[in-house]
């Protein structure tokens, strides 16, 4: 499943990112906050509008927000 | 020992950096550009115990040396020695965030490898114990080879200790026990991972308030309502707490020139020093108060962590347009003034993003144009209403705000898709910690902000109004004649008028956009001037100027005029700001061309639909 249909709160793994399909600077920024194959986490908030779009990840310590378009190419399973 | 000149902080971003800087250096900081690049340089002075001066640099926040946006290559380069005009730092001060070592110990590995002599401040380490986590900073100074010290940049804990490190700082290069390997990132992740594990402690299972807090205010429904709140305050507070203070300022320089005027001799000296010195003086200072005040407010904002979060909630829409959530507040904050909107800019990351901001900031309906729009709407529109408490004159008022927004967003779209075309910004951001903000942090960023606006903005401001000035007094009138009439400034209006004209203007109305572009509202007093309604007080000026424009001006004309004020860029302070942002003319001029065009085409239309109507 990918980590945008996660439900809030559960806890995930990280299998796969589909690195090709996110813009090359999207892509650096997610690996350097450590949103990279075998991360552990869980999706916290999600934003208001138009399909509640974006997305507040727990991470280790960290929150980060991302949009529902990176979240689909993001692969997960429950952790 | 070497000797040191220069030091430098790096780090990830949120791991208060700039607290830290502010606790080292104090508030003796310059504030300028890199070079090239609009990326913020803050450079300050660190003494060391021995005496000696250090120019130490504030890195921009960075995550990795394989940069992602222009600040993080700017350090990146800065720390390298690469970075054409910058010295290579002699030390590096590496900031970790305590409560976050796990994953800021991942760039602080690439910092390392540099074999720079570096010193660690292990920062915040009062958050990490409000979060249930010891550390142990031996052994994390083991584990890194080099020195570190915890601190608590905003209580000033560690700071001696910390300047005294710096000044023993040496490279550590050559001890073969730490000797690096260049190391991939997840190979990088690990190691922090074990390297955070030996650093810690105890850690409890005690959950951090951000999760609670943020329930609150990232909730779908009670959020957005604590965000509107908010901003509703803000707005109150720009608008009535600036007031008595610009009006303070105005006064203090109406009565400085009044002191002028009796004491030197009638003459161009005079005239020089009262209507274009201290005009000019008196139209860059009028702006202060809303600029501090607004500042003071999204200061806070980002110091307690809560501007991240109104850029989350906000983003979904903001989105629709090609922008980020980052845009939010900038753009909102120019409905009081587009000025201080500009300069929250730097606050957006992304390039293009900011860029676009900064291109559409001038088309929120700034307070500066109300005074224009309610002596016009006095003078045309019937105090009549059109539904039960919907009055007609607030309806076309609501209009002009609403056709400001809407000219936004299809600028925005059209620029996304043109200059400022790339890879969708997104919007992957770090929600960084809720935090106290501190007082001495907040002062030290008004007087930054303020100042920057003074001197940077401040001198094209006066410059462009001691111009206005000449233009507008020579040469001399004959008796009898309106001195506007004769002077260059209405030269220009007679150039210009075979171009205002088709779009419905009046000579008068060609005549009174020019000294406008000192500030908007100018140009009812401009008007005043050339109906010759003689008057000091501004209100009964304003009167006047009702009365001759319901008497002179057709619907048609006036309604265009309204939309000419909507979008043309009347205002020389936000070009002059917008040149210091982008650094250099090139986009301010996109900025004036297309806005120029907008209001020819916008006034024009307006003007031939409601002839058409028969209005």
């Amino acid at each position: 499943m990918t980590l945008d249909v996660l439900d809030s709160g559960k806890p995930a793994r990280i299998v796969a990112v589909d690195w090709a399909g996110l813009a090359e600077d999207e892509g650096k920024r997610l690996k350097a906050l450590g949103v990279d194959e075998g991360a552990e986490i869980a999706v916290v908030h999600r934003g208001v509008f138009g399909g509640r779009d974006p997305l507040a990840l727990r991470l280790g310590n960290m929150t980060i927000a991302i949009r529902r378009i990176h979240a689909r190419a993001i692969e997960v399973e429950a952790a | 020992m070497s000797t040191k000149r220069t030091a430098a902080l790096v780090g990830n971003p949120n791991s208060g950096k700039s607290a830290l800087f502010n606790a080292l250096t104090g508030a003796r900081q310059k504030i300028a550009n890199y070079a090239g690049v609009t990326v913020e340089r803050k450079a300050g002075r660190l003494t060391l115990p021995s005496g000696a001066p250090v120019e130490l640099l504030d890195l921009p926040g960075s995550y990795s040396f394989d940069a992602a946006s222009p600040d993080e290559a700017v350090t990146r380069d800065v720390v390298k020695g690469v970075f054409d005009g910058e010295a290579a730092p002699d030390v590096l001060i590496l900031v970790l965030d305590a409560a976050n070592l796990e994953q800021h110990l991942v760039f602080a590995q690439e910092v390392l490898e540099l074999g720079k002599p570096t010193v660690v401040a292990l920062n915040m380490v009062d958050l990490a114990e409000r979060d249930g986590l010891t550390l142990d900073p031996e052994a994390l100074s083991e584990a890194l080879g080099v020195p570190v010290v915890p601190t608590v940049a905003v209580r000033r804990k560690g700071i001696a200790e910390l300047t005294d490190a710096i000044a023993e700082a040496r490279s550590h290069a050559d001890e073969e026990a730490h000797t690096r390997w260049h190391l991939t990132l997840p190979e990088r992740r690990l190691t922090a991972k074990h390297i955070a594990r030996s650093a810690i402690l105890s850690k409890s299972t005690r959950h951090t308030i951000e999760n609670g807090v943020d329930r609150i205010l990232l909730n779908p429904w009670i959020g957005p309502v604590i965000l509107f709140g908010l901003l509703f305050v803000v707005f109150q507070a720009v608008f009535a707490w600036a007031t008595p203070f610009a009006d303070a300022l105005e006064g203090g320089v109406g009565a400085i020139s009044g002191v002028v005027s009796q004491r030197l001799p009638e003459g161009l000296f005079r005239d020089f020093l009262v209507e274009g010195v201290l005009a000019g003086v008196g139209s860059v200072v009028v702006f202060l108060p809303q600029i501090v005040i607004l500042f003071f407010f999204i200061l806070v904002m980002e110091a307690s962590g809560y501007m991240a979060r109104a850029a989350f909630l906000m983003d979904r829409l903001m989105a629709l347009v090609g922008l980020s959530g980052r845009s939010f507040i900038p753009l909102l904050s120019s409905f009081a003034c587009a000025i201080p909107g500009i300069m929250a800019t730097r606050s957006i990351s992304d390039p293009k993003d900011r860029l676009t901001t900064i291109l559409i900031a001038p088309l929120m309906t700034c307070s500066a144009r109300l005074p224009v729009y309610a002596v016009v709407i006095a003078a045309v529109i019937p105090q009549t209403t059109v539904g039960p408490g919907i009055g007609l004159q607030g309806l076309v008022l609501f209009a002009l705000y609403v056709a400001g927004i809407v000219g936004a967003m299809v600028v925005a779209l059209v620029l996304r898709r043109t200059v400022t075309k790339g890879a969708a910004s997104g919007f992957i951001m770090e929600l960084p910690r809720y935090q106290l903000p501190r007082l001495k942090d907040l002062a030290i960023g008004l007087w930054q902000r303020a100042w920057v606006f003074l001197r940077r903005a401040g001198t094209i401001i006066f410059v462009a109004t001691i111009a206005l000035w000449v233009l507008l007094s020579f040469p001399k009138a004959e008796p009898g004649e309106s001195q506007l009439d004769a002077s260059l400034a209405g030269a220009v209006a007679d150039t210009l008028h075979p171009v205002l004209e088709p779009v419905g203007f009046n000579r008068e109305m060609s005549l009174a956009i020019i000294p406008a572009l000192a500030a908007r509202e100018v140009a009812v007093s401009a008007l005043a001037t050339t109906y010759a309604v003689d008057a000091e007080d501004e209100d009964i000026a304003a009167e006047g100027v009702t009365a001759k424009i319901a008497a002179l001006w057709s619907l048609p004309t006036a309604l265009a005029f309204l939309a000419w004020f909507v979008f043309a860029p009347q205002c020389l302070s936000t070009i002059a700001v917008a040149r210091r942002e982008t650094n250099g003319w090139k986009w301010p001029t996109v900025m004036v061309v297309y806005l120029f065009a907008l209001a020819w085409l916008f006034a024009g239309a307006t003007y031939w639909i409601a002839t058409a109507a028969g209005l």
